[in-house]
């Protein structure tokens, strides 16, 4: 498959740097930039699977506005709400159980199950940075 | 894997991490002048026909990769659920992965519905599945199988496109086995006149297109029966070696050499020393 810049010219609005304090870039925890990189992205497809899920729901709970009326998708979201927070701490391994039974990913398999396995990563979170990032003092 | 700190749990699936050293890396090298090495393809002839009572679904056994053939007797008939089969076509692995991604996800589909699980609800998990990924994953499929509505027969493209015909074939020996179709199909065949339609189409395809060969193996689905002929049909058979596998034997048969004429001299020795040397066995 050629992944060349052939299909990647138009640049994207999704790829943002990650600002730091003072609205400028954070080298220290996000290393050097380069503009050609944060515009580009570097597949046809990274994009689309970075918001691929967020726009499933989208997706499903206007339709479900339209079909049920407003209580529906509100009473779901809210269901969502309560379970999302029933997890560990960020760097450590959450089941994610009632989350998933919700949403009915206990009932399908796609990638995201078999590859890049987030149990199995390489790399372990510092647990002060990633505590740091969920509660926004970061 | 990114060296700078994390701040967000990762998550799962395909992490387009090294797509940008990927394509500097590719670049490199054909500035070299070497080839990146590629994925290997089925190159493949399969098809699929409706009879009267089921399906049945044909393939043939080769796997290339660039000029060479990888696997002279690869499996392209994919189990999905007791009642349906799925012929894959493409990268073979791209065919492998998500005929058993869809064949887990049916299953677990059919225990929670307590029903035999139908060939359209297979047909609609592969192309949305399929049109995800925008024809990424180079996997095209021939899906067969006998529900509770009778038997269906459906094409899937690697962009997620599907047809439902009586009769389909893919792959680089499509336009072969169509035209043996085209010829020769009727409606509401015998299971017998089916088996040997598909027979020939995948010949065709064997010896009329480089990507296809070996053997032929055939599936025939119908209600309540699967029979799983692999292989139906050694179309390509390879030539057997000499007999002895170890030291093979050269020797030519008695008689291959004609024997014109045949003298007999007897040599007349004397015994002119006789001694014995003993052996030292210590």
């Amino acid at each position: 498959m050629i992944t060349g810049l052939l299909f990647c010219s138009v640049p994207v609005t999704g790829m943002g740097q990650q600002v730091g304090a003072y609205g400028v870039q954070d080298t220290l925890r996000s290393g050097f930039s380069s503009v050609k990189n944060e515009l580009l992205p570097s597949h046809a497809l990274e994009l689309s699977e970075k918001n691929f899920q967020l726009n499933q729901d989208k997706m499903n709970f206007s339709n479900l506005r339209n079909i049920q009326g407003l209580h529906a998708p509100l009473k779901l979201q809210m269901e969502y709400r309560a379970a999302r927070q029933i997890q560990r701490l960020p760097f450590l391994q959450s089941s994610h159980l009632a989350l998933d039974t919700l949403k009915g990913n206990d009932e399908s398999i796609s990638f995201e199950d078999i590859l890049n396995d987030p149990s199995q990563s390489e790399m372990v979170g510092e647990p002060h940075i990633m505590m740091e990032y969920k509660l926004g003092l970061m | 894997m990114a060296t700078l700190s994390v701040c967000q749990p990762q998550l799962g699936g395909f992490s387009f991490e090294n797509c940008k050293r990927n394509a500097v890396l590719e670049a490199e090298v054909t500035k070299l002048g070497c080839n990146v090495p590629s994925a290997r393809k089925t190159g493949t002839t399969i098809c699929g026909v409706v009879f009267k009572d089921g399906i049945v679904l044909g393939a043939d056994t080769r796997a290339t990769e660039g000029m060479i053939v990888a696997d002279k007797n690869c499996s392209k008939i994919h189990y999905i659920s007791p009642n349906i089969y799925c012929c894959g076509a493409g990268t073979a692995a791209d065919t492998e992965m998500t005929t058993q991604i869809i064949s887990s996800n049916l299953e677990l589909h059919s225990l929670s519905t307590s029903r035999l699980p139908r060939v359209a609800t297979a047909n609609r998990m592969l192309k949305q599945m399929l049109f995800r990924y925008q024809g990424h994953i180079g996997a095209a499929l021939v899906l067969g199988g006998v529900d509770c509505n009778g038997p269906h027969l459906y094409s899937i493209y690697p962009h997620g496109s599907t047809d439902k015909l009586p009769y389909v074939t893919m792959g680089s020996g499509s336009l072969a086995a169509m035209a043996v179709f085209e010829d020769r199909y009727k409606q509401d065949m015998e299971e017998e006149d089916a088996k040997r339609l598909v027979r020939d189409a995948i010949a065709a395809g064997i010896f009329n297109d480089l990507g296809s060969g070996s053997n032929i193996d055939l599936c025939v689905i119908t209600k309540g029966r699967v029979d799983y002929l692999r292989p139906h049909d050694m179309a390509n058979k390879k030539g057997v070696r000499s007999q002895r596998l170890i030291r093979p034997v050269y020797a030519y048969k008695q008689g291959t050499t004609g024997v014109l004429t045949k003298s007999v001299i007897k040599l007349d020795l004397e015994v002119v020393e006789e001694t014995v040397q003993t052996m030292d066995t210590s």
